[in-house]
């Protein structure tokens, strides 16, 4: 795979001075570059490009671990000192803040505002949150290519943040809790949320998509394990470049993300189902487990990002939200997105360099690609002639995914958009293709419930700037809760 | 099975239906009636105890994987298995409901269904035949596991879901082989203490006691089917499997011939015939109906057509109407919420299908319109030339009617050949049957429409002809007449209500006249005595006129024959109604006022008055009168219908009867031709 990205590539002078002066990218990255293709830009005329310049995430962590005594805002304001300390991008230019989240705490319900103030963001930029289950930072994300696109900023910073366990604060709230504790508190902590229309978990509903799919425990498993290996060998091999590290109040730095542990099929197949008991396939093995965390990233118009002498890592070009049946094609999004996103773009699925899917649930991430590889599914459910294709998975998620890194609801959507640029640059694609499936649901501890089964695709094109190459990368969002 | 039993490779075995949609629904009713002795039946009976029997005793596990209904002999194959898989959807149920066709489990049910879930819920689900939801079934320990159905996969929903039934119930009649699974229940603590209880012979003793004086209360006496259930039950229970199986093989034979069983089975048959469009389908199918008048009828129409997925529109003349209207609306559908039948979320989004308006605007999208307006048939016509002039050309407009002709109301259409009969009964979400009323005018696609929109809302619909009072509401007319007379002899209306019921009506006499509105029966009552003349007189018009002068309306206006008072359960009767009724007194005859003369006079003009709808006409069948007469008003079930009586009353005896009441009333009780033809030719028969 790295033989074919391992190219020079011919940067233009003036580019390469301005990259440089700003010491954005390291040198590593700088090596890893793509050759010149022929393929057309996917720029449209009368619309601004927009680009990624930058982004990152603290570690993604499981819940009840380390930041287990924060709030989110105070995720999130970690994730933007990072994205400053990373791009030294003077804090007037940027125009304005989007924040997505999935159950907001009640004093920062507003968490964009409250942890753009922290992070020392100028009070005159406006900010905002915004919810749409496990896609809400893609939702931030798009909101701000909106904003740019239409002319109405021109630099934007994106994010999403997550805390599922909130713990009491007060010892009154800590008394009034003890009053309200059932034996299933002290269940293990999967994400059991149930979708508010049909009352299903999303456990649940993954258990019967993989059953709809026929798929097996065991291929589950595997693909579980592949993830986490996949992760172990990128967090070693040092390719998460994303994550900033984040000195938690009252204990130590954190560096890593914690989630990932690669086991054997002899340990995952021990394992009772989560959800369809006692025969069901989704274990918390092959499930993303609840996971804090936040992410950030920095966007902008092309010609800004130039002016501000920034060498931008992707273009985001296209994206795409689809939904339907929230209780039998909940977690069928990245199907019906992927191939509308593409025709939108002119591509197809074999165009793609680097495919970067939300993993759910193995289950989940298996029917999608049955599901896109059938003509029969393509042409009873979806109105359409013939299948798309199944990305091929020597491109799909290669350096892990939510199964292994984690997946904290609000914030995913960054880590897609981020990793698939990445990797493009890493391994000399052209263009990436994101996806994420959502739907509704509540942790925990908290109330209230949000719906939707958005499942959205971005894509994004990431043009090497200097050349005429264009890269991109394309991400596909299908966020589940 | 022999198969599986000799085959040494098989070590268990699944039963799966190949059709979908349904496990077993139940013995097949045409081989049972094809038996003509009760020894025959017997027979069958041990035939198929003896079936089920090997399976309970297979050393190779079996496992049934039900998907669909698992009702009557399915559910005794299901529960003589090792193990039970269910799909979770709606279609799967699971019941005894022979109850219902006036017979018992006979395979074995009666035996094994208290060990599997104890015995007052064997009891609950025999005497009342109810249907058990998947879900409820599993709480209950009817079915040890469930399957959820699937989405849509690399096939439909359903064959995949079906497939994966079968992969489910293979992994457990494998594990069940392997002794991995346990076919033995968990019982939760309330359960054992039950179980526990249920083992000591006098707890046992008591529960027969409790159940059969609650079955004798509700059924006076008139089914022997629960009866003979509870008494099954208890042989097996108390004296033994063997003898358990005997007396449940001999009652099923026994049960089978009685005249109640066949009577309940015709009505089954009835109601699978009335569940048919005879007219075909129609050129187009409704999906917008709109209802004129939010009052108790045209809210309980908007909600039976709403939850059916018909997109409704509820329009009334003032707003408080038609809040009131949409409030009866919101509330039917939450309390099937509240019954956890439908979700909130399902209600929230049938509600949203469902317009209500002041004013005409969007009725030219509507396909159909039903009026359920005053019954006055200046303000039909009024809005029935209102509703042209805004409706497009292939809307069909319905008249919820019980009493106006409806080629009167269709005088005044420029259309008449889209104009309909749609006679709903109150409360229109509980009452099943639904009349439909042509005209000679009306086009067979209009009828056949109709029909489609009244099984489309679960109805039982029967198709007549037009006249005063059509068929229902004219059979009743005369026994209300004489329902009047006799309070007029001087029986008070407690002892009328109890005599008509202990003959098999649900619902008292008396009481019935409060419950349809006095009002409302003094208008029909006129129209009717103004069509047919003095066959319709016998009590006295002008007893209801004071009534409705004193203000005594019925239920609606608290008072009527009785008092009525919200949260009191006895009601009183009305004091008020003593010197109404003195003052219409007439002398009583005693050679008819015995309870059973009383009983006689009632049926007897009722079924007169039935026979002569078959001989003019307006009835195109016996089969649809006997199911008008006990899904819209009550005629005893155990009788199986006005036609199915004068069936096993026998016509002669019949007209006998007649003639002696109308040697003392007079023409009142003239029979029919009809029935005098029937009388004078004894093989001839309304069901052959």
């Amino acid at each position: 795979m790295l033989s074919s990205a391992l190219r020079n590539l011919p940067v233009s002078s003036a580019w390469a001075a301005g990259a440089f002066a700003r010491s954005f990218s390291c040198s590593s990255q700088f090596q890893a570059s793509v050759q010149p293709k022929t393929k057309k830009t996917l720029g449209k005329t009368g619309v601004k490009n927009v680009v990624v310049v930058e982004g990152v995430r603290i570690p993604f962590l499981q819940s009840g671990t380390s930041y287990a005594d924060l709030m989110p805002h105070d995720l999130a304001r970690a994730a933007l000192q990072g994205l400053l300390t990373r791009t030294n991008v003077p804090k007037d230019v940027v125009d304005y803040i989007v924040y997505g989240t999935v159950i907001q705490e009640v004093k920062t319900s507003n968490v964009a505002r409250e942890a753009a103030l922290g992070a020392g963001f100028s009070d005159k930029t406006p900010a905002h949150t915004v919810t749409m289950a496990c896609i809400s930072s893609n939702q931030a994300m798009t909101t701000g290519v909106g904003m740019i696109a239409a002319g109405q900023c021109d630099v934007v910073v994106a994010g999403g943040t997550m805390l599922t366990l909130n713990r009491a604060k007060s010892l009154g709230q800590k008394l009034s809790l003890i009053s309200k504790i059932r034996p299933d508190y002290f269940t293990p902590e999967l994400p059991a949320v149930a979708e508010f229309s049909t009352s299903e978990t999303m456990g649940h509903s993954a258990d019967r998509l993989a059953a709809a799919f026929g798929i097996s425990r065991l291929e589950q498993d595997e693909y579980a394990l592949r993830s986490h290996t996949l992760a172990k060998k990128a967090q070693d091999e040092g390719l998460l470049q994303d994550v900033v590290p984040f000195k938690v109040p009252g204990k130590d730095t954190v560096t890593k993300d914690n989630g990932i542990r690669p086991s054997s099929m002899e340990q995952m197949g021990k394992l009772k189902p989560a959800f369809v008991k006692p025969y069901g396939t989704v274990t918390a093995a092959n499930s993303s487990f609840l996971t804090d965390g936040a992410s950030a990233i920095l966007i902008m118009s092309e010609e800004k990002a130039l002016a501000m002498g920034y060498k931008p890592k992707a273009y985001l070009r296209d994206f795409v939200y689809v939904s339907q049946d929230p209780k039998d094609q909940l977690l069928l999004g990245p199907t019906y997105a992927t191939p509308k996103v593409l025709e939108k773009a002119g591509l197809s699925l074999s165009d793609i360099d680097v495919f970067e899917f939300h993993e759910a649930f193995a289950g989940q991430i298996l029917a999608n690609l049955k599901a896109m590889d059938s003509d029969w599914f393509a042409q009873n459910y979806m109105g359409r002639k013939s299948k798309v294709g199944a990305p091929p998975l020597d491109k799909f998620n290669t350096w892990g995914g939510s199964l292994s890194l984690g997946h904290p609801f609000g914030a995913t959507g960054c880590r897609l958009v981020i990793t698939a640029a990445h990797r493009l640059k890493k391994e000399g694609g052209q263009y990436g293709l994101v996806a994420a499936c959502a739907a509704g649901g509540q942790v925990m501890s908290l109330r209230a419930p949000c719906n939707c089964l958005i499942p959205l695709v971005t894509l994004q094109d990431f043009s090497l700037w200097g050349t005429k190459i264009i890269p991109k990368l394309s991400m596909e969002n299908c966020v589940w809760r | 099975m022999n198969e599986i039993w000799a085959n040494e490779a098989v070590r268990s075995a699944v039963l799966i239906s190949s059709k979908p949609g349904s496990f077993i629904a139940g013995a097949d009713l045409n081989m049972l009636e094809a038996c003509k002795t009760a020894q025959e039946v017997t027979q069958l009976s041990q035939d198929g105890q003896k079936m089920l029997e090997k399976i309970e005793h297979s050393p190779k596990p079996v496992v049934a994987a039900i998907s669909g209904s698992c009702l009557g002999g399915g559910l005794e194959v299901a529960i003589a298995c090792h193990y039970r898989v269910a799909t979770k959807d709606k279609k799967t149920v699971l019941g005894t409901p022979e109850v219902l066709l006036g017979l018992l489990p006979g395979a074995g049910g009666t035996q094994r269904l208290p060990k599997m879930v104890g015995l007052p819920a064997a009891f609950d689900m025999m005497l009342t035949g109810r249907n058990i939801r998947a879900d409820r079934a599993k709480k209950m320990g009817l079915v040890d596991q469930l399957v959820e159905p699937l989405g849509p996969g690399l096939k439909t929903p359903e064959a995949r879901t079906i497939e994966y039934l079968e992969e489910v119930a293979i992994s457990f009649a494998r594990g069940l082989a392997n002794k991995t699974v346990s076919a033995k229940r968990s019982r939760g603590f309330m359960q054992r203490l039950t179980d526990y209880a249920m083992a000591l012979p006098f707890v046992r003793q008591q529960v027969y006691k409790t159940v059969e004086s609650k079955v004798q209360k509700q059924t006076k006496g008139l089914y022997p089917a629960p009866l003979k259930i509870i008494e099954v039950v208890k042989t097996g229970l108390d004296q033994g499997n063997d003898a358990g199986y005997l007396i449940e093989a001999q009652s099923f034979g026994q049960l089978a011939v009685t005249k109640e069983s066949k009577a309940l089975m015709g009505l089954y048959h009835g109601q699978v015939h009335c569940k048919k469009n005879k007219f075909g389908t129609p050129q187009k199918e409704v999906k917008t109906l709109a209802v004129l008048g939010a009052g108790l009828m045209g809210a309980g129409i908007a909600q039976v057509s709403v939850d059916k997925g018909i997109k409704t529109i509820l329009k009334d003349t003032t707003q408080k109407g038609l809040d009131r209207g949409q409030q009866q609306v919101y509330k039917g559908l939450n309390s099937k919420v509240k019954k956890k039948s439908l979700t909130s979320f399902e209600r929230d989004s049938i509600l949203s299908n469902m317009l209500g308006q002041l004013d005409y605007e969007g009725f030219e999208k509507a396909d159909m319109v039903i009026e359920a307006v005053f019954e006055d048939i200046n303000i039909k016509h009024k809005v029935l030339k209102e509703v042209e002039a805004v409706i497009p050309a292939h809307c069909i407009f319905a008249s919820n009617t019980s009493a106006l002709p409806i080629s009167q109301i269709a005088a005044a259409s420029k259309r008449p050949e889209k104009v309909i009969g749609m006679h709903y009964f109150s409360p229109v979400d509980k009452m099943q049957l639904l009349e439909i009323i042509t005209t000679d005018k009306t086009s067979q696609d209009t009828a056949a429409s109709a029909v489609a929109v009244g099984l489309k809302q679960g109805k039982v619909v029967i198709v007549v002809k037009d006249g005063p009072g059509f068929y229902t509401t004219r059979c009743l007319g005369p026994m209300l007449s004489e329902v009047v007379r006799v309070l007029q002899e001087g029986v008070d209306p407690k002892k009328v209500d109890a005599i008509s019921t202990a003959f098999g009506f649900p619902v008292g006499a008396a009481t019935l006249i409060d419950e349809v509105g006095v009002d409302v029966a003094t208008h029909v009552a006129e129209d009717l005595g103004k069509a047919f003349g003095p066959r319709f007189g016998g009590g006295s018009i002008d007893l209801f006129k004071l009534m409705v002068q004193r203000g005594f309306l019925g239920r609606k206006a608290g008072k009527g024959f009785y008092v009525y008072q919200e949260g009191v359960k006895n009601r009183s009767v009305n004091s008020g109604m003593d010197e109404i009724l003195e003052k219409f007194r007439v002398p009583a005859n005693p050679d008819v006022c015995s309870d059973e003369d009383i009983q006689m006079r009632l049926v007897t003009r009722f079924v007169n008055e039935a026979a002569m709808c078959l001989q003019e006409g307006i009835l195109s069948s016996p089969v649809e009168g006997d199911i008008g007469a006990v899904f819209g008003l009550g005629f005893p079930p155990c009788l199986g219908g006005p036609f199915r009586f004068a069936d096993s009353f026998g016509a002669r005896q019949l007209v006998d009867k007649l003639r002696k009441y109308e040697a003392v009333y007079g023409s009142q009780f003239t029979p029919c031709q009809l029935l005098l033809d029937h009388a004078n030719s004894p093989g001839k028969k309304f069901h052959q």
